[in-house]
């Protein structure tokens, strides 16, 4: 067991709420904040003051770009889909607003903490090993799905399900169990009529402040990803972004059911 | 994504960035474009796999330390309507809304050095490391404008700072 800390420091407290902790350290200075008053109104302070930048900011993310601008960018296809993409994801978000609070939820497309993004890259790299698998794509297979489902709750310490992405045309092929930075992850495959395979990689252990919906693409693999308390989720595929958020919102629907 | 396209999508929050800082929408909006037309110019310098939004905001930070614009900064006490007019959402949540007001007031009395930290990692969320490339300063001057410029914050948002007492008196 780790000795508890005499006093932090103010570096770190900030380090606290701007998630640039390691998850060990972080759960350490949650664990402070809660015996220590004096520090814990210092940190809601500063949280606080990010919620107002936001609150008083954000407006300007939906604005429709100034003539001026537009001009200088050119006639450019991105310039106008892009923030109709924004705006179809900021729905999203609202609609995923039950479960988080305040500011993070308008900030889905933030970069985010460092965790939270180790951990979509992890699920990202799964992706793109298992992906190609034809004869062993996953460890335990659709047709024994409660089977799957227990033992990946089990090792995962938490109850997981595979949610049902049929009635989008994804039928679930399987799972499999994973490390994720020395944790246990769990992964399950579906897979739409065309051959198209999209993952749901799930992991128990605290990573970091919660998230709201975010996106990332590296090279043709996407993600949506969040942080939902102890649990990180990710849904990562090579398919449109428009079809892989489609995706997101039933899986987090049905999770957070 | 074409490179053009990468600055394209960019575009929503260097413009928040710059309305913070400058809080005048139309210097804001000079200070974006500026931005967008030195990239754009200098595209083929953009390397490939480095971040397209670090490479902007740090030519925006450049920008932003040339007098010509800090210059443009609203003065104190300049009505917040302002803001309004030019489509600023205010949240309709009360509380919120008034805090708002108050941050914005509030980044007034910072010096620029620790409204820019501020800045990237409170409302644009940048990571420590990316804030001080950004910026060209070393970590630990990040985290120590960050501190300062915080505590500064929660003194005049919480009304126990003297100056602003006076003031409003």
């Amino acid at each position: 067991m780790n000795t508890p800390p005499r006093s932090l420091g103010d570096a770190e407290l900030h380090a606290y709420v701007d998630g640039e902790l390691d998850e060990v350290r972080y759960t350490e200075v949650e664990a402070w904040l809660t015996e220590h008053a004096d520090d814990g109104a210092k940190v809601e302070a500063w949280k606080r003051q990010k919620a107002a930048l936001h609150a008083h900011f954000d407006g300007v993310l939906d604005e429709p770009l100034p003539a001026s601008l537009q001009n200088s960018v050119g006639r450019n296809r991105t310039g106008r889909s892009m923030p109709a993409w924004m705006r179809i994801a900021a729905a999203i978000v609202l609609f995923a607003a039950g479960a988080a609070s305040g500011w993070g939820l308008k900030n889905w497309h933030g970069n985010g903490d460092l965790a939270a993004i180790r951990f979509v890259q992890r699920a990202m790299g799964a992706h793109v090993v298992y992906l190609p698998e034809v004869r062993h794509p996953v460890e335990i297979g659709a047709d024994e799905e409660k089977h799957l489902v227990a033992w990946l709750s089990k090792r995962l310490g938490r109850a997981v399900r595979a949610p049902g992405l049929t009635g989008a045309g994804f039928h679930l092929v399987g799972g499999r169990l994973l490390p994720d930075a020395g944790l246990p992850a769990a992964q399950f495959m579906y897979e739409d009529g065309g051959g198209r395979r999209v993952m749901l990689y799930v992991r128990s252990g605290r990573l970091g402040k919660d998230t709201a919906f975010r996106f990332v693409n590296e090279g043709d693999v996407a993600a949506f990803y969040w942080i939902d308390g102890p649990m990180g989720y990710a849904l990562t595929g090579k398919v449109p972004r428009p079809d892989l958020l489609g995706l997101a919102r039933l899986v987090y629907d049905q999770l957070e059911k | 994504m074409s490179k053009r396209q990468a600055v394209v999508a960019e575009l929503p929050r260097l413009r928040r960035y710059a309305r913070a800082l400058l809080k005048d929408p139309v210097a804001a909006d000079d200070l974006v474009q500026d931005c967008v037309e030195r990239a754009l110019s200098r595209l083929s310098l953009f390397k490939a796999g480095t971040n397209m939004r670090s490479w902007l905001f740090t030519i925006t930070h450049n920008l932003h330390v040339n007098a010509v614009y800090r210059r443009r900064r609203a003065p104190d006490g300049q009505p917040l309507t302002l803001d309004v007019e030019n489509g600023v959402t205010v949240q309709a949540d009360q509380t919120t809304g008034l805090v708002a007001r108050d941050i914005s007031r509030a980044l007034d009395q910072l010096p620029d050095e620790q409204r820019h930290v501020v800045l990237l990692v409170g409302l644009e969320e940048m990571s420590y490391k990316k804030t001080a490339e950004i910026l060209g300063v070393p970590m630990g001057t990040v985290m120590s404008r960050l501190a300062r410029g915080r505590e500064r914050l929660r003194h005049l948002m919480e009304g126990d700072d003297p100056t602003v007492l006076r003031r409003v008196k």
